[in-house]
């Protein structure tokens, strides 16, 4: 039982990192918000959901496309909606990615419907493994499988390649960036496609995971991985990573020992009792305040 | 006295009528913020739920008890604040982007605690009975919206307005010059909450249904879109940027299924162009002066 827990746990919340990963990335670039996020995780899915069920693709394939996709998609939101918005205040920023959010979903509705869609039947093959007590789907196994190679490929074009020690730099200090040289504005593209194609990704799971694409599936997830990427200390990617698997997995233990109904409240009440504790989250740094 | 101002809301198209109840309203609710997020400068993202607090606590009183509208929102405004207070004495330690997602996650436990609230109905949401009162629910609306800007704009130029300011410009150094930081904000969060719960309240009485769901996320988004929109502090800013917003969808439904796309787009290109907000950066006590041919003072 608690075996089977703790995996149906690690499930969802690798799926929260993937997501929780491309806040945490914009966020600790450019300190924004970006609220458009939970939106580009939802048009994943629908890509994938197209590819799969229109194309006859294999579901890696889909995951791919999606990528694609939505990569190509956030760069194109970060230039239309954010760019100009770069040395204006915060919050003029922030409201400009609710726009954003706002007007994907709706487009979003009127496109595919307001109803639910399901993947169609042997989109991917499910299997129960025997493990011990626990029974662990093949599906399982390829969301966590896929979240640990994607967020792999994610630590090693940050830390080893030249762009990823570019994100770094100006992640540091922006302007002192730009003067040494770096394309700032290359920097910051590349990150939102990362971050995009990391939520597509998510999004493409997820759908399969619960056979069900909506429109409306980004706001919730999109709120949670937030939620996610705080708790870790905004600005880390390890720290998004954990955050992520917290929540995912308090999540799941908090509908089996019978708060379902409070299942959506779950997730905010850990994350509202560790920032009382830890106000920067659990691997952020703490702030010193100059004047 | 009363039958005059029946027969004056009579005279009112009731479409229109109903798109003016909503500015009202949403005049009080931005106004509540723009002390919370334009004065001190804290983010918020959780506005919606103090609303829903002060429209449940208000519909509540309105069936439990016979107490006038006046009272009745008084007691709905108190209560609220109440419950900000006490829920801003440990989170206003937190800075920034740290303190909005901790006001977001609040009001999501606020959603999900009326979602499975047993004496309001649950997620069934609560028929609300007509508020006790002679006086027609829009002229209502109106006097609390009028009474909320005049109370704002005294507050915002009370020294209590400017310690306010001071902690927004630069929290180390207000505490510094002595101002009791930690106690300013917890009586900024209580007031802005206060007139979210009498938001809630006018709301409650005037749709009379209110359901958790209508006060989620994107309410308290629309709420933070009027304050920015027109421009942070200022209450002006804080009453045209209400009145455009909450008339958009209505002025947009003619083209009714791009309704929504067209509001999200709207949005961008309106920070896209005036990222400070409509009146973000412009002194409207200067250019009424000026408009009646007086130069401003020290000019």
């Amino acid at each position: 039982m608690f075996l089977q827990q703790l995996v149906n746990g690690v499930a969802l919340g690798s799926v929260y990192a993937l997501i929780a990963l491309g806040y945490t990335m914009v966020y600790g670039i450019i300190t924004l918000i970006n609220f458009a996020h939970g939106e580009i995780f939802m048009v994943g899915a629908f890509i994938g959901l197209l590819l799969v069920s229109y194309f006859k693709v294999n579901v890696f394939v889909a995951i791919i496309g999606a990528m694609i996709f939505c990569m190509i998609m956030g760069v194109l939101i970060e230039l239309i909606a954010y760019r100009a918005l770069r040395k204006s205040s915060r919050l003029s920023a922030l409201i400009s990615a609710i726009g954003v959010s706002i007007f994907l979903s709706s487009l979003a509705l009127m496109v595919f419907g307001a109803d639910a869609k399901g993947f169609p039947d042997g989109a991917f093959p499910v299997r129960q493994i025997h493990v011990g007590s626990a029974d662990i789907s093949t599906l399982q196994i390829l969301i966590i499988g896929v979240s640990a190679v994607l967020m792999m490929a994610l630590e090693f074009i940050v830390q080893k390649t030249k762009i990823g020690k570019a994100m770094r730099a100006t992640s540091e200090d922006y302007s002192t960036s730009a003067l040494m040289g770096i394309n700032v504005n290359r920097v910051i593209s590349f990150t939102f496609a990362l971050g995009s194609a990391l939520a597509a990704a998510g999004g493409v799971l997820v759908g399969v995971l619960f056979n069900a694409v909506s429109f409306n599936m980004g706001l919730m997830a999109g709120l949670k991985a937030f939620a996610a990427a705080v708790l870790g200390g905004i600005g880390s990617i390890p720290g998004a990573m954990l955050g992520g698997l917290l929540l995912g997995v308090s999540e799941v233990f908090g509908v089996a020992i019978g708060y379902s109904s409070y299942r959506d409240a779950i997730a905010f009440t850990i994350l509202v009792l560790v920032l009382l504790v830890k106000p920067t989250g659990l691997l952020g740094q703490k702030i010193t305040k100059k004047v | 006295m009363a039958d005059f101002l029946n027969s004056l809301v009579g005279s009112v198209d009731p479409y229109m009528l109903q798109i003016l109840v909503n500015v009202g309203i949403a005049i009080v609710l931005a106004l509540g913020l723009n002390v919370i997020t334009g004065l001190t400068g804290q983010l918020s993202l959780g506005h919606a739920a103090f609303m829903s607090i002060g429209a449940f606590t208000s519909a509540m009183v309105t069936i439990k008890t016979g107490l006038p509208f006046v009272a009745n929102l008084a007691v709905t405004g108190v209560v609220t604040a109440i419950v900000a207070a006490a829920i801003g004495f440990p989170i206003l330690r937190l800075t920034g982007d740290y303190l909005a997602i901790c006001t977001l996650g609040f009001a999501e436990i606020v959603k999900v605690f009326f979602l499975n609230f047993e004496p309001t109905n649950k997620a069934l949401g609560l028929t609300v009975p007509q508020a006790k009162t002679s006086i027609p629910m829009p002229i209502y609306v109106w006097v609390v919206a009028i009474l909320a800007i005049v109370l704002v704009t005294f507050v915002q130029n009370s020294r209590f307005g400017r310690a306010l300011k001071a902690i927004r410009e630069d929290e180390i150094a207000a505490d510094a010059m002595g101002i009791n930081t930690a106690r300013y904000k917890i009586q900024a969060f209580a007031l802005g909450s206060f007139m979210a719960g009498i938001g809630g309240g006018l709301y409650a009485h005037f749709l009379s249904y209110i359901n958790p769901s209508d006060f989620g996320f994107l309410k308290s988004v629309d709420i933070l879109a009027m304050v920015v929109l027109g421009g942070l502090g200022s209450v002006p800013g804080a009453v045209i940027g209400s009145s455009v917003l909450a008339s958009a969808p209505e002025f947009l439904r003619f083209m009714s299924q791009y309704r929504m796309l067209v509001y999200g787009a709207l949005l961008v290109f309106l920070m896209v162009f005036r990222p400070n907000g409509l009146l973000g950066g412009v002194n409207v006590t200067e250019l009424l002066l000026r408009a009646i041919g007086r130069k401003p003072a020290g000019k």
